[in-house]
């Protein structure tokens, strides 16, 4: 099918995957300031999908859309440099203390101000939350249908898309008719390398809020190449109700965070000696734990 | 009205275990409330699957029962929970974090502006005080989840909004059926009066689902692997050893992330919960994700070149040292030991 409009959900994540020694302070809590931002893992299984149908079908055009911090167009950038057409940042004050109801509410309204939009695709679940809500929630807020748990877009004919998605205990193959909002899993193919060709072109890529204290000379460089500008709105630039917004708009509210703090307790040390394994096995086998 | 509901998944004809554990959670938590406890159950050929749920403490099963609704899609799983809660007015739904529950109840909750919490751990009644507002809160459900990596635990709660909805990962809670005697009503809902032809827009047109293979969750035994095995060709001394203590092999997330086992494998807080007389975990560096799903086992064994390393926290036996040493002379000296 010609002439796709995909819109890539994507969000930039601290990597709590790699949560080394420095990453927990002293009393054993955690030291954000000391984890990288990263593209969430699952979101950039999602581009590649979006990629692979920019390159089957003609004139198919794939937007990112973010949520976040200034500093969260770096994910923009990054899918530029992967093939993405363009992209927007979605980033206010008023989004602050969002949870997911609240953040879908904010997404979906700049998914309206997009026009049409035959897919959305976005990762399954962020790595810092793991709640797998966002996509299902604007997909509910847009009244479009959804796939959740795709490992593959098949492909789109007649506007009808077929997709299969990977299960606990299985795999499945549906379809169904546009638009629609596809989740997709790790299972999913990685995503392409960046392309040195966009990288090129868009290194100097940028959002508003990133050229606050910029040379004059980069200001003329983005008049001159508009591909530059990264798109980015504020509350007043989407149509929005200020209710459904922030703290206001979220119907859980945090009432205690526990830091896990790893508490020591008494453990036998053994050496990798034959006398120690041989011990240990003794030891496991008299108390009945194998054997 | 103002009850505990669980929505009850269905499996090959039958409840899912998910389903049935969160069943005994929702009658702790309505004898707590001192209310009652109600079941939803949607799918097709589905005469007589109260006898599957009224043991675990239900007072109502609700069953909607049409060939278009099995397998699951999401529209009209949706619209009946919708309608029906809108009807019913529960102040807590519970549902499995399975691929449906991670699906349909996200949905639900944007439909009914209710908040909704993944994954939750643990869950218990209990009050809550919102300073700012200066309102009390009496009897609210504590949703209480690792968050960040797994490097806090969060509670959760929903003041205003109802249901307060959550979401438990399979093998979280525990399944124990009340009384067989237990005496349930049973409603069938009209369905054309839930679902509209438009729900009914994604068709399942292929599926193969396999019976879990890997046992994990119910092994006595097992032996876990980390990132730290560094390779699969490595993940093989765990199968060996695994083969001649009778044990299952696990893993953690950053092993199954890196392609050294397979998902089903998974122990943690995105993978099951297990509680194992003996968990042998070997290159696993025991980040609070991983530990969230074994700390429960009755003895820790861990294995791993970083003295400093976080699993060795909740180790009743630590060894220091590379897998490839250290595995085959335990293989070797239990077999001495057993001859």
């Amino acid at each position: 099918m010609k002439g796709l409009k995909i819109v890539v959900l994507a969000k930039q994540v601290p990597d709590t995957r790699n949560v080394g020694k420095d990453a927990m302070k002293a009393d054993g809590t955690v030291n954000r300031a000391a984890l990288e931002a990263i593209f969430n893992p699952e979101d950039l299984n999602a581009l590649e999908q979006a990629l692979r149908l920019k390159d089957k079908y003609e004139g198919t055009e794939v937007t990112l859309l973010t949520m976040g911090p200034g500093r969260a167009a770096e994910i923009i950038r990054e899918g530029l440099y992967r093939g993405a057409d363009n992209g927007y940042l979605l980033s206010d004050r008023a989004f602050a203390g969002s949870d997911t109801l609240a953040t879908s509410y904010a997404l979906s309204c700049a998914i309206k101000q997009m026009g049409k939009v035959d897919v959305i695709i976005a990762g399954r679940q962020a790595i810092d939350g793991d709640t797998a809500q966002v996509g299902p929630q604007v997909a509910e807020k847009l009244g479009m249908p959804q796939i959740t748990y795709a490992e593959e877009i098949v492909g789109i004919e007649k506007a009808k898309v077929t997709v299969k998605r990977r299960l606990e205990r299985g795999v499945e193959v549906v379809e169904g008719a546009l638009p629609m909002m596809i989740t997709v899993n790790a299972s999913a193919p990685d995503c392409r390398p960046r392309n040195a060709k966009f990288v090129m072109k868009y290194k100097h890529a940028r959002a508003v809020s990133e050229m606050q204290n910029v040379a004059e000379d980069y200001i003329a460089l983005h008049n001159n190449r508009p591909y530059l500008h990264i798109g980015e709105w504020s509350v007043n630039d989407i149509e929005t109700k200020e209710e459904e917004l922030g703290l206001s708009g979220s119907p859980t509210k945090v009432k205690s965070i526990e830091n896990v703090v790893f508490q020591a307790k008494e453990a036998k040390v053994l050496e990798p000696t034959d006398a120690d394994m041989d011990e240990l096995m003794k030891e496991l086998i008299a108390n009945h734990t194998i054997g | 009205m103002n009850n505990v509901f669980v929505y009850c998944e269905i499996e090959e004809g039958k409840v899912a275990d998910v389903s049935q554990e969160l069943l005994t959670k929702g009658r702790k938590l309505a004898d707590d409330l001192k209310c009652q406890l109600e079941a939803v159950v949607i799918g097709s050929n589905l005469k007589g699957v109260e006898k599957q749920i009224i043991p675990y403490g239900v007072d109502m099963v609700w069953i909607a029962d049409d060939k278009r609704l099995y397998p699951f899609t999401t529209l009209p799983h949706t619209s009946i929970i919708v309608k029906l809660f809108q009807e019913q007015k529960p102040q807590i739904a519970l549902m499995g974090a399975t691929s449906i529950g991670r699906d349909l109840g996200p949905r639900v909750s944007s439909a009914l502006h209710s908040g909704l919490t993944a994954d939750c751990t643990s869950l218990v009644i209990g009050d809550h005080e919102d300073k700012k507002a200066k309102k009390e809160y009496k009897d609210l459900l504590y949703q209480i989840r690792p968050a960040f990596g797994g490097n806090i635990v969060a509670t959760i709660v929903n003041p205003e909004c109802r249901p307060q909805m959550a979401t438990v990962r399979e093998g979280v809670m525990k399944k124990e059926i009340l009384s067989d005697a237990y005496k349930g009503k049973v409603k069938n809902l009209e369905v054309e009066k839930y679902v509209k032809p438009e729900d009914f827009v994604v068709t399942v047109i292929e599926r193969h689902m396999e019976k879990s293979k890997v046992n994990i969750k119910n092994a006595g035994i097992i032996v876990s692997g980390g990132y730290g095995v560094g390779s699969k060709e490595n993940f093989n001394l765990l199968y060996e050893l695994a083969d001649v203590i009778g044990a299952e092999v696990g893993a953690s997330r950053a092993a199954v992330d890196a392609g050294y086992a397979e998902h089903e494998r998974q122990i943690g807080q995105t993978g099951v919960t297990v509680r194992p007389k003996l968990y042998i975990a070997c290159g696993i560096s025991g980040q609070i994700q991983h530990t969230a799903g074994m700390e429960e086992s009755s003895m820790v064994i861990a294995i791993n070149t970083d003295p400093n390393a976080p699993i060795n926290a909740v180790a009743d036996y630590i060894i220091t040292g590379d897998i490839a040493t250290v595995v085959p002379k335990m293989i070797k000296y239990y077999k001495e030991n057993t001859k």
